[in-house]
């Protein structure tokens, strides 16, 4: 064995390098602070291998980027716990990179001769930084495409070539694959290569210079192996103690919806596919870039020079400050300034990222009940200064005041937005997750296409647009937007043609109600009088099997179950709806009655006839000339010259029938049930 | 790199290699009866010269091809600019209130073309005879979308807070160097149309992405 080593080191010198790289003479001694650096390199190293494994599951394009993720995070067998540790990683770098450069600054050890040593450390922690942004995209979803957005318009504040610079970086005047190609180019190729030359002269300078020691020496030296390594041993143990710590824990700790995502999600988060039409207002950068974000807030009415000097100009004068460090340091009170140039610049940080949570998150530690003695004022006065000045005429205090309470209620408001972003936001991103991991899986055409086609989550969009300007879409006892819907003019289409839907529609006392036909042209009409003046008189029974033959037209999705238990109510009912006497004499229904007089019951409240409804309401099947303003979204012959795709209308017919995919319940959670 | 070759061609060749006899062997000359004997270190300097000209040379080869390649982009416009149908006119009543649309249409990326949404509007209209006002969904101040606030009746960035009256007048004091982004908008028919374009963010100035 001992041959074959000496053999080995004639042809090589290892022992010499080994025996240089572990002998490293330690003035004083091994100490606790001296781990910094070490615990850098084991997070880079870290940050390598994870990130190697990594990219051999990962694709970078437009339509493959969030689905390779997805699939490692949810797919693969400990695909969380790797992209776990590569991301708790990443933020665990920057905080020791901060640790490190304060011990830097406080041992002075900046100073003659280590300059061009605390150079490369500035250089390698842009390197650092540039990794952290470009890895934030990676993954596709909506927050790493929107906080990138942000991060790349930016540029195209940059005198001169800020737009071509932007067009390069961005790799075209669009997001999309190519942005997504240099992105990784950078973040797995370009970036980490720099920092291992970068680190490398780093540590040979460190090592011509050796170890900055406090004077006076007061213990004995010591080398660098075993007892210093000993203590950047347990220091790496500790940092990746903690890293593993925070991805082993469901993200949902740090949140309070710990139910939206339906199962733990452990690792490292990732939201909905980016998608560059759908607003996206829980936009943040990576926390350690918080503070630059709340820094841009404070240039209001700047005008463009506020973006210029936030994004670029201080930000740059900070780093140039950093760089001429070694030089201030060499004045009689540099050195000190210099400690207090860094502290302030940590606590300015600090400060700034405070602000930052504690502007987007106070509605969670303010209570509503706060402004119940102003939101009566608001709603009268809101923002109107004419308003304000007028109902405090006299009382100049008392509308200052105002004025203050006002934007404590505004930023207050404006939190809860956030927050109400973030949840919706985890709630689309849990929605895609349930989707991909169904029979279907994700398409080709990427995994937007399965939010796209989700009645579920168009649904509620494409109401809001297009239908909730009259109609409601409210569940009983559901006290929210009551303003809006006292204007209502069209039904309640919650639960429609359910059997709760249609006992209320044949029900004398709704039918002429709000959630009916209460505020429409039919409020007297024929209908409500026949149910209040006739329908009242029947026999109950025969009221409610009407109600479940008219309802099983629907054949919904809820109703499975009921409409094959009561199949005998239900052609009882039929025999009911196609009596020429009853419902017949008025509305076609299968062969009995005729159409021009009142909507068709065929099908009632199926796929196909709600498409037809909302495609032309005036059609001879529904309310021919009585319909009453409700628009005809789909009835010209060229589709193009619609207001709605018959895509759009199919997934609007599908969510009102509450006809979506939902995935079995999982086994752990029917369990815990 | 002109300097360089014109070095090699012209100088160096004139200088030196002339003052062989032509056709003779160049290593059979021997050194110690050149001219050169007492100044050899011109000799050293253009070998020494070359190897830096021809290592620049084989280096910058394959890292300008890259180069090519890499600002090919900026040789590449967008396909903005042109008038797009966004919704028929009913979805947008008379009643001053601003709503969101998304713009569908053609879009290039890459390799790819395929029709989706590429970003959104807002459409507002407050006499039933004219066409409505739109405004791109997209912040100035660095490219948030921005949102409308009904309680405020004003649009407001959920990024900086920027905010803008529902005229989409900037309200001072916000980040944002200018008003929200006006865009193009005519009526066909029943049928809205938008041009939509894209603009740069942060410049007081709204100046159009190619």
């Amino acid at each position: 064995m001992k041959r074959m080593l000496d053999w080995f080191d004639d042809r090589t010198g290892v022992r010499a390098l080994v025996h240089a790289t572990l002998y490293e003479h330690v003035p004083g001694g091994a100490h606790w602070r001296y781990v910094w650096g070490s615990t850098l390199v084991f997070a880079f190293a870290t940050q390598v291998v994870t990130g190697v494994f990594l990219w051999m599951c990962y694709s970078p394009s437009a339509q493959t980027a969030w689905e390779s993720v997805y699939y490692i995070q949810y797919e693969m067998q400990g695909g969380w716990l790797l992209r776990g540790l590569h991301h708790f990683m990443a933020q665990a770098m920057v905080v020791l990179m901060v640790l490190h450069f304060m011990q830097v600054i406080i041992d002075g050890a900046y100073r003659a001769p280590r300059e061009v040593n605390f150079w490369l450390g500035l250089i390698l922690m842009q390197i650092v930084l540039g990794l952290s942004l470009t890895g934030y995209l990676l993954p596709w979803d909506q927050k790493g495409y929107w906080a990138t957005r942000v991060a790349t318009n930016l540029l195209s504040v940059v005198p001169w070539v800020g737009p071509q610079l932007q067009q390069l970086v961005v790799g075209g005047s669009d997001y999309g694959h190519l942005t997504l190609t240099r992105f990784f180019a950078l973040h797995a190729g370009v970036l980490p290569g720099l920092l291992a030359v970068f680190l490398v002269m780093h540590v040979a300078i460190f090592r011509r210079h050796g170890l900055c020691h406090k004077q006076p020496i007061t213990r004995p030296d010591c080398m660098f192996w075993p007892d210093q390594v000993l203590k950047d041993a347990v220091a790496c143990l500790a940092v990746l103690a903690v890293v593993l710590l925070l991805s082993l824990h469901p993200s949902a700790w740090l949140s309070s919806h710990e139910g939206a995502m339906g199962y733990a999600q452990l690792g490292a988060e990732l939201g909905a596919p980016a998608d560059p039409s759908s607003q996206y207002s829980a936009a943040r950068p990576e926390w350690y870039f918080l503070f630059l974000f709340q820094f841009l807030k404070l240039f209001e009415g700047w005008g463009e020079h506020g973006e210029l000097l936030g994004a670029i100009v201080i930000p740059g004068a900070v780093m140039l400050a950093l760089f001429l460090m070694p030089f201030i340091g060499k004045w009689k009170l540099g050195h000190r300034f210099n400690i207090g140039f860094a502290a302030c610049l940590l606590l300015g940080a600090g400060l700034l990222t405070a602000a930052a949570v504690n502007e987007d998150y106070r509605a969670r530690w303010t209570s509503q009940d706060r402004f119940a003695d102003f939101t009566p004022v608001f709603e009268q006065l809101g923002q109107d200064n004419d308003k304000i000045a007028a109902h405090f005429s006299g009382q100049p205090e008392k509308a200052t005041e105002y004025r203050r309470r006002l934007e404590e209620y505004e930023s207050y408001r404006k939190s809860q937005e956030y927050l109400h972003a973030v949840e919706e936001a985890d709630q689309e991103a849990a929605r895609v997750v349930r989707l991909a991991r169904g029979p279907a899986q994700i398409p080709v055409s990427g995994a937007i296409t399965l939010l796209r086609d989700d009645p579920k989550t168009q649904g509620p969009r494409l109401f809001a647009a297009y239908c909730a300007s009259c109609h409601t879409h409210t569940a009983p006892g559901d006290e929210t937007d009551l303003a809006q819907r006292e204007k209502a003019t069209g039904a309640n289409l919650y639960a429609f043609a359910s059997r709760k839907w249609i006992a209320g529609l044949l029900n004398p006392k709704q039918i002429g109600g709000p959630e009916y036909f209460g505020h429409t042209s039919h409020a007297e009409g024929t209908m409500v009088g026949f149910v209040t003046d006739t329908l009242a008189g029947w026999p109950a029974e025969e009221v409610s099997q009407v109600v479940a033959a008219l309802s099983a037209e629907a054949q919904l999705k809820s109703q499975v179950a009921a409409d094959k238990k009561d199949a005998e109510p239900i052609e009882a009912g039929r025999k009911l709806i196609a009596d020429g006497e009853r419902c017949a004499s008025c509305h076609h229904f299968r062969e009995a009655g005729e159409l021009g007089s009142a909507p068709d019951l065929t099908g009632y409240g199926s796929r196909e006839w709600i498409v037809g409804m909302i495609s032309d309401p005036k059609h001879e099947r529904f309310y021919r000339e009585d319909n009453d303003r409700m628009p005809s979204f789909a009835n010209n012959q060229d589709p193009a010259r619609n207001t709605l795709s018959a895509r759009q209308i199919g997934l609007l017919a599908d969510w009102l029938r509450g006809d979506w995919y939902e995935p079995p319940a999982e086994p752990a959670q029917a369990a815990a049930k | 790199m002109d300097l360089f070759v014109s070095r090699l061609s012209g100088s160096a060749a004139s200088n030196y290699y002339t003052q062989q006899s032509i056709g003779a062997p160049r290593m059979a000359t021997p050194v110690a009866n050149s001219p050169a004997r007492t100044s050899a270190p011109p000799a050293k300097d253009r070998r020494g010269f070359l190897a830096i000209v021809l290592g620049a040379l084989v280096a910058i080869v394959p890292f300008a091809s890259g180069l090519a390649v890499f600002l090919d982009p900026l040789r590449r416009n967008g396909r903005g600019g042109r008038f797009v149908r966004v919704t028929g006119s009913d979805a947008v009543p008379a009643d001053g209130i601003p709503r969101e649309f998304p713009v569908v249409t053609e879009r290039v990326d890459a390799w790819n073309r395929s029709v989706e949404p590429i970003g959104a509007v807002y459409l507002r209209r407050t006499s039933e005879d004219s066409a409505p006002e739109c405004w791109s969904a997209t912040c100035p101040h660095a490219g948030c979308f921005v949102a409308y606030d009904g309680e405020t009746n004003s649009f407001k960035c959920p990024c900086h807070n920027s905010t803008f009256t529902v005229e989409g007048q900037v309200i001072e004091p916000s980040p944002s160097p200018r008003n929200m982004d006006t865009l193009e908008c005519r009526m066909q028919g029943d049928e809205i149309l938008v041009k939509f374009e894209n603009f740069y963010t942060g410049k007081a100035e709204k100046i159009v992405k190619q």
